[in-house]
Parts: C-alpha cells; sequence; structure tokens
C-alpha cells in the first residue's frame, strides 16, 4: 500500500512536471530553440504570483488572472526583441543569449527579493484531502495534475484544430515558404513564446504553491522539465505528460527508499531511458 | 605569373613577436614567488585557472560544437578525487593531480557514450543533468562529508612542501603550469590533422558530410581529453581552496557561467579570445564584485550584447581590425610587394 | 501594351559570393501570361525568389503597382497579391491537404478562389482532404500547391518548374487546368523547362541564360533559332 501510494503521489507529481516541460516542448516545437532560461522563468513567474497575492491581497489561483497575461506579454517581447536575433543555423547564438539570460533573471529575482525561501499561502487548499480507496490524495496535486491534463489537451486541440496551431506547424515545417503563405515568423515565433510562457505562468503558481522557492532553484526545474521532455520523446505532448509522470514516480519511489535519492532516482531514470530508448518513449510518428 | 614570388607560410611576423613576448611573460611569470606579494599571487593563481577552464571550454564549444553547460561535472570530480586519493589513498597532491585527470577521462568515457546521444541544445541540457547527478552522488559519499563536504587534513598540506610560503609557490607554479599546459595543448592539437579538419567543419557545413565518421570520433576524443583536462584543473582548485562540499564543487555559476562569459566576451572559437575574456573577466571581477548580482547581471547582459552585436568577440573585433593573429593555424599566402600586379 | 502590374529594372541578387542575377529588366502587362525560359542555372528560381521577397541579396528595384517592394518581406509581399508556387511543390508535411490549402488562405484578399473553387478545379483533393499532404502523389501534390496560392486570391501569380518531375499525362492534366486558372484577369509569372509547354500558355516569353536576359519577345513570334540561341548561348 505504501508503494502503490508513493506510485499515485508520484504520478501527480508529474502533472507539475509536465507543466514545466510542455512550454519547452512547444517553443521547441515551432522554433526549434532550446531556452536554457526555462526554469528561471517558472520561477519569475512564481514571484510574479507571489507579488499578486501580496499586493493584491489575492488568492494564488485568482492571482493567475494576472500572472498569465504578463508573463505571455514578456514571453513575446522578449522574442521579438531578443530571440528572433539568434535564430539561424548557428546553434550557439540562442544557447548563449539564454544563458545570459538565465543568469540575469537568478540574479535580478536575488535583487529584488533576497534568497530567503518564499511561499505562497493558498489557505485550506493545502492541506484539503480527500480519502480514495485507502489512499489519502491532497487536493492541490490532483488539482495540478488536472491542470496539467487540461493545459496538455487545450494545447494539443490549439495545435491541430486552430488558425494559430496551423501557422506553428506550418512555420515548424519551412519557415520561408510559410512566410510565403502571409505568415510573419517572427510574429509567430512571438505567439509561440507568449503562449509558451503562459503555461509557464500556470506552472510557476503551482510550483509557489506547493513548495518553498528561491532565486536559485531555476537551473532544476528547467532540468525536471526538460527531461520530461525528452522520455516522453521530442514533439509529443501527450508523450511529455507521460515524462513527467514516469519522472515524479521516480523520485517518489526513490525518496521511499531513501528520502536523499529522490531527485538523483529520477536523473538516472532519465539517463536509463536515453541508454535504451534515445528517441524517448514516444516520438513523434511523423516526419 | 612567377609562382615562386608567393610564399606559403604558417607565421607571420606579429606571430613570432606574440612568441617571443609570451615567453618573456612566462618566464616573469615564473619568478612571481620571488617578487609578488601574497595576495597578487593568488589572484594569479586562479586567474591561470580560469584561463585553463575558459580554453577548454572554448575547444569543446568554439572548434567541436559541443556545447557544454556541465563542465562542473569535472572540475568538482577532479576536486573529489584529489581528496579521496590523498586521503584514502596516501597519494602525493601534486601526483593526485595527475591521476585525477586520468580518473576524469575514465569517467568521461560513459557519460560521453550517454549525452552524445542528446542533439545540440539538448545535449547542453544533458551535461546539466550529468553534472547534477555527479553533485547528487557524491553528496551521498559518507565518508567524504556527504553534503556538507570536507576539509584537506594538515598532514597532507604539510606534506606538499615545507612552510607556507613554499607550499603557496608550488600552488602557484602548479596553476602556472596547467594553464600553459591547456593552452599549448589547445594550440597543437588545433593545428594537427584532426584539429584542422575540425575547424574546417566548423567554417563550412558542405565540409560537414563528406567527414561525418571521422568528426564524430574527433569529437568524442575532444570530450574526453577536455574533461580529463579539466579535472586535473578541478584537482588544482580545491587544492588551493582546502575544502571541498557537493555544492561548492559542482557550482554551475562559478566553473561555467563564468567560463562560459569569458570566451564569448573574449572571443568564441579563437585561441585568443579566451586569454582576453580572462583578463577583461578578473579586472571586471576585482573593480565590480563589491555590486555583488548587480555585477552577475551586467556580465550576463555583456555576454549577450556581444553575442547579438560582436559573435566574435573583442578579439574578433581586435583581429579583424588589425589583421593580427597571435596563434598562427592555418596557412596563408604572402606576396610580395614587389611582384604586386606582375 | 498596357500598364505593367510589374516592373522589374537592373536587378541583380547573390547567394554569398556567387552572383546569380545580373541587372535584369523585365515588365509583366496586366492580365498577361508570361513565360521565363532557360537552362539549370540560369536564374530563373531566383528571379521568382526575389520577387516573392525570399531573397536578402539583391540591389535593383522591383515595382509591383507602382510600389518599390524589393525590400519586403516574403509575407508582406504576399499580403499585396503576389502568391509563388514553389518548386519541388513544397507542402507543408505536418498539416493535412485541406490544412495546406487553408494557409495559403490566410492572406485575406478579396477574390473568386475558396475552398470551393479550388475543390471545383481539381476534385481529387477534395476526395483527399483529410491526408496528410505526404501521402498525395506527385501530381496531387502539385495541384495542391496551386490551389495554396490561389486561397489568397493572388493579383499575380508565380509558377516555378510546376512541370518538373512529374508524368507526362500529369503536366498535361495541370496545363489543360491553366486557362482556367488566369483566365480571370490574374497575370502569371510560368518557369518552365519545357519550352514547348511555356510558350502554348504564354502570350510573351523571356530566356534567361547565366544570370542575363538572352531573349524577350512574343511566344508565338520567336523562332526556334533565336531560342536555341538564347537558351544555350550557340551563336
Amino acid at each position: 500500500m505504501e508503494w502503490l501510494n508513493a506510485v499515485v503521489q508520484g504520478t501527480l507529481l508529474g502533472g507539475l512536471y509536465a507543466l514545466f516541460a510542455a512550454g519547452l516542448s512547444l517553443i521547441f516545437g515551432v522554433m526549434r530553440l532550446v531556452n536554457i532560461a526555462h526554469g528561471d522563468l517558472i520561477v519569475m513567474a512564481a514571484y510574479l504570483g507571489l507579488t499578486a497575492t501580496v499586493v493584491l491581497g489575492i488568492h494564488p489561483l485568482v492571482a493567475l488572472i494576472v500572472v498569465i497575461p504578463a508573463m505571455a506579454g514578456i514571453g513575446y517581447v522578449l522574442q521579438r526583441g531578443i530571440l528572433n536575433r539568434t535564430l539561424g543555423d548557428d546553434l550557439l547564438p540562442p544557447l548563449l543569449v539564454t544563458f545570459g539570460l538565465s543568469v540575469i533573471i537568478q540574479n535580478a529575482l536575488l535583487e529584488g527579493y533576497t534568497a530567503d525561501p518564499q511561499k505562497m499561502n493558498a489557505g485550506a487548499l493545502e492541506t484539503a484531502s480527500l480519502s480514495v480507496g485507502g489512499l489519502s490524495l491532497g487536493i492541490l496535486p490532483v488539482l495540478t495534475f488536472a491542470v496539467a491534463v487540461a493545459v496538455i489537451a487545450g494545447l494539443q486541440w490549439m495545435f491541430y484544430h486552430t488558425a494559430l496551431g496551423r501557422a506553428f506547424r506550418a512555420v515548424s515545417d519551412n519557415q520561408d515558404i510559410a512566410q510565403l503563405m502571409g505568415l510573419n515568423k517572427r510574429h509567430i515565433f512571438g505567439l509561440a513564446m507568449a503562449l509558451a510562457l503562459a503555461v509557464t505562468a500556470i506552472a510557476g503558481i503551482f510550483l509557489g504553491i506547493r513548495t518553498s522557492f528561491d532565486p536559485s532553484i531555476g537551473g532544476g526545474r528547467l532540468i525536471f522539465g526538460f527531461e520530461a521532455v525528452i522520455i516522453g520523446g521530442l514533439g509529443n505532448l501527450w508523450g511529455t505528460l507521460a515524462g513527467g509522470v514516469i519522472l515524479g514516480v521516480a523520485q517518489t519511489v526513490g525518496a521511499k527508499i531513501d528520502p536523499g535519492w529522490q531527485v538523483l532516482s529520477g536523473h538516472i531514470a532519465f539517463l536509463l531511458i536515453l541508454a535504451v530508448r534515445p528517441q524517448g518513449l514516444f516520438p513523434r510518428v511523423s516526419g | 605569373m612567377n609562382l615562386d614570388s608567393y610564399t606559403v607560410t604558417r607565421g607571420s611576423k606579429s606571430a613570432k613577436i606574440a612568441a617571443i613576448l609570451g615567453l618573456i611573460v612566462i618566464v616573469i611569470l615564473i619568478t612571481a614567488p620571488w617578487w609578488a606579494g601574497r595576495a597578487d599571487m593568488r589572484l594569479l593563481g586562479e586567474l591561470f585557472l580560469y584561463l585553463a577552464l575558459a580554453s577548454l571550454w572554448n575547444l569543446m564549444a568554439g572548434y567541436a560544437g559541443l556545447v557544454s553547460v556541465g563542465q562542473q561535472a569535472y572540475v568538482g570530480f577532479g576536486g573529489y578525487m584529489l581528496f579521496a586519493l590523498t586521503i584514502f589513498g596516501g597519494v602525493n597532491p601534486v601526483f593526485a593531480i595527475a591521476l585525477a585527470g586520468l580518473l576524469g577521462a575514465a569517467i568521461a568515457v560513459p557519460v560521453a557514450a550517454l549525452i552524445f546521444r542528446l542533439r545540440g541544445a539538448y545535449f547542453a541540457i544533458g551535461t546539466w543533468v550529468m553534472a547534477e547527478v555527479f553533485r547528487l552522488s557524491f553528496a551521498q559519499v559518507g565518508a567524504l562529508g556527504g553534503g556538507s563536504g570536507t576539509s584537506l587534513p594538515v598532514g597532507i598540506v604539510r606534506s606538499m612542501a615545507d612552510g607556507r610560503s613554499a607550499r603557496e609557490a608550488l600552488s602557484y607554479w602548479l596553476a602556472l603550469g596547467v594553464a600553459t599546459l591547456v593552452v599549448a595543448a589547445v594550440y597543437l592539437f588545433l593545428r594537427s590533422r584532426k584539429g584542422l579538419a575540425l575547424t574546417a567543419i566548423r567554417d563550412n557545413e558542405l565540409a560537414a558530410g563528406s567527414l561525418g565518421i571521422d568528426i564524430f570520433r574527433t569529437k568524442f576524443l575532444v570530450y574526453i581529453v577536455t574533461c580529463a583536462m579539466t579535472a586535473m584543473v578541478g584537482a588544482l582548485i580545491f587544492l588551493q581552496k582546502l575544502r571541498i562540499s557537493p555544492d561548492a564543487a559542482f557550482s554551475v555559476n562559478d566553473w561555467t557561467a563564468f567560463v562560459i562569459f569569458i570566451v564569448v566576451i573574449g572571443g568564441i572559437g579563437t585561441i585568443e579570445g579566451p586569454i582576453i575574456g580572462t583578463l577583461i573577466f578578473f579586472a571586471l571581477r576585482e573593480t565590480l564584485a563589491d555590486l555583488g548580482t548587480i555585477y552577475l547581471m551586467v556580465l550576463g547582459l555583456v555576454a549577450i550584447v556581444i553575442m547579438l552585436k560582436a559573435p566574435k568577440g573583442i578579439w574578433g573585433l581586435i583581429k579583424d581590425r588589425m589583421n593580427l593573429q597571435i596563434f598562427p593555424l592555418g596557412y596563408r599566402v604572402e606576396t610580395p610587394d614587389e611582384n604586386k600586379g606582375a | 501594351m498596357p500598364e505593367p502590374i510589374l516592373k522589374i529594372s537592373k536587378l541583380s541578387a547573390h547567394y554569398g559570393d556567387f552572383q546569380a542575377l545580373y541587372g535584369v529588366d523585365m515588365e509583366v502587362a496586366e492580365g498577361e501570361v508570361l513565360a521565363i525560359i532557360g537552362a539549370n542555372g540560369a536564374g530563373k528560381t531566383t528571379l521568382l525568389r526575389s520577387l516573392s521577397g525570399l531573397m536578402s541579396n539583391e540591389a535593383g528595384q522591383i515595382t509591383y503597382r507602382g510600389q518599390a517592394i524589393g525590400a519586403l518581406r516574403a509575407d508582406q509581399v504576399a499580403a499585396l497579391g503576389i502568391a509563388l508556387v514553389p518548386e519541388g511543390r513544397q507542402l507543408f508535411p505536418s498539416l493535412t491537404v485541406e490544412e495546406n490549402l487553408m494557409i495559403g488562405g490566410r492572406v485575406n484578399r478579396a477574390g473568386p478562389w475558396n475552398l470551393h473553387k479550388v475543390y471545383d478545379l481539381f476534385p481529387i483533393l477534395q476526395e483527399r482532404r483529410g491526408q496528410a499532404s505526404t501521402s498525395l502523389s506527385g501530381g496531387q501534390q502539385q495541384m495542391v500547391a496551386i490551389g495554396r496560392a490561389l486561397m489568397s486570391n493572388p493579383d499575380l501569380i508565380l509558377f516555378d518548374e510546376i512541370s518538373l518531375g512529374l508524368a507526362p499525362i500529369i503536366i498535361k492534366d495541370i496545363y489543360a487546368a491553366l486557362p482556367g486558372i488566369v483566365g480571370g484577369g490574374m497575370s502569371a509569372v510560368i518557369v518552365e523547362q519545357d519550352i514547348t509547354k511555356a510558350l502554348s500558355v504564354s502570350s510573351r516569353v523571356y530566356c534567361l541564360q547565366e544570370g542575363r536576359v538572352s531573349l524577350e519577345g512574343g511566344s508565338a513570334t520567336v523562332s526556334r533559332e533565336e531560342i536555341s540561341r538564347a537558351y544555350f548561348g550557340i551563336a
């Protein structure tokens, strides 16, 4: 029963990791950009949420109304102002520029909020739980998982059933020809980053309700998101959710064996999958 | 056209002058323990170690296209190997540095086998995952202090040399020696057939396809050798610090962020770049370090601006304006002036 | 001759060190079908890429309806009513047949063309509308590429080597459909290696040779000898 509990808790934790990963997966899919600052942007969203709850006196989940558009706006400006200039055949500029961004965001947060760990207060939501077949499930983890499923379903629907999704896929397939169709790829990339950071906003708020956070933890969140993407297989959003769940379960089961092994066993699961199935468990079937 | 009047040469006048100047500088630096103060020597020693790390990272990222943000894995690994070998193996610390390099190469092979499966930018994050695995693993080793780390026993420190100033001189010379060794090794490798092939491919994508397999092996080799030398530098760093902990040993800021900034600011993909970058980095640090986090933000901002506006860094700007070359890699055709237009 | 819809003067373009066009002068009249012929590497595709806004290394003037468009991006050119059917079809592999057509309609210009009209022109596409564009035959893919360009209701449509790599019977079908496409007052530029086909549907012809215009004339009046000379550079 204890092991089953670990697996269930890990699955729910995987929802949070899928939220970390979804934005990463989206921007890689559309513009082949790997954003090293992704984790720091998640932490930044958590701080924005914290500020919103303190200043406006609102519940963290209500703060999403403020944080999502704020992050989306930051994403669009960041893409059009800086990141679009780095895209091309050369791998170095996007990597090094987002790496520089990561350091800047981290230290700006340190300057603005100090290194003290912070946490968002979500009131009764944090402790509420429901009992299912002898297992006690926290409402917050269940809600996080449900939101992750909804976000991924929403992204999937957007990708395959809307004009914007069509534009994303067209630009991803062939930037020149997409441009001939009247799509301005700079604008499309800006929208993709805006959407990715909107998801990041959700991830940041749920992270900040669940655990305490400080400016230094961005790198770790990037790595969890990255591992979920690779485990699931590049370019597959549902695979990303599965990857998050596998990572989460590996961590909770590892922690069950020895609390010091939680994060390490997640990494080991990732490396094992990389060793036996480097293309991930559910790679996108078509080219 | 009279072909005899053209000469194909590797060197240039500026390169010869630079070589002589470089030798003079090295000789002066070797004598530092007799004329420099204790604090200056510490600073210089640190500068040499950063120069070595930067040159190595530049070889990987700027020439082999292997962008790693996880070289702290090998800095920390080298440091921990030094502590383990001297504390449990009774190995002489100087010998332990060389051994740490060998062990670094040994561990780099399986690591490379795994992360070379990741392409491009994902390779970069993969290296970071490996560094985290190293950090978390060493935090589990109780004999080396677990998560809180350990100090180098006084007896081992004393065994290096008699007296504090002799020890400090030795550790200074080791740092100078490692930096010289690394820069020379990078230079000689890039002049070799394999090195030239690597540069050619970086500069010309068409060539990449026809040389595919060979290049994979060369990149693999570059990774292993770079990691071995990074581990040696790491061993030296923690021989100077005398204390090690997982967070310090595997710090992404100290051993990767700073190194990347040094290379980008100095000029990625050039041998001179890391040297210029290290000098600028230390000059900035000595003047702005009091600003703390602001200093780091400025560094990040400068690196971004350079990457966008002058991707070849400060050395690239100098080179383009003055046609200077200190470490000649390729061959150049020289036309005697009197034959011009003939 | 009526006022030209497109006027190109002294257009030069290069890829890195390689110069592909040398001071090309050309005009397309309103409602006319113009053919551009020339051997491989003569600069035909480069010319169309320049007109569409896909080339950045160009010098000279491109004027469309009195407006200089040389410096515009491809999406801005498309919005003005110039559409390209690119060489090799270049459909979006992640998109279905219908999605490929719909993305062509993103440039929302008024005009006769819509999904129904394209399906009327190429009925097979309606049957295959939900399929991945990669699952179609070459000829069907060419139909999608043409339909995709028509969906934007262009005033000027550029065809790049539409017969390349297709079976003769399919080329015949596609050329049979052309008059129905350009009949409604649309201007067209047809780049083609199949000289007979190009001359049969056009009113005027230009020949490019090594990046320069080597011949200009009426499609019905140029002689075989003139063409061979201009095409191969044989005196």
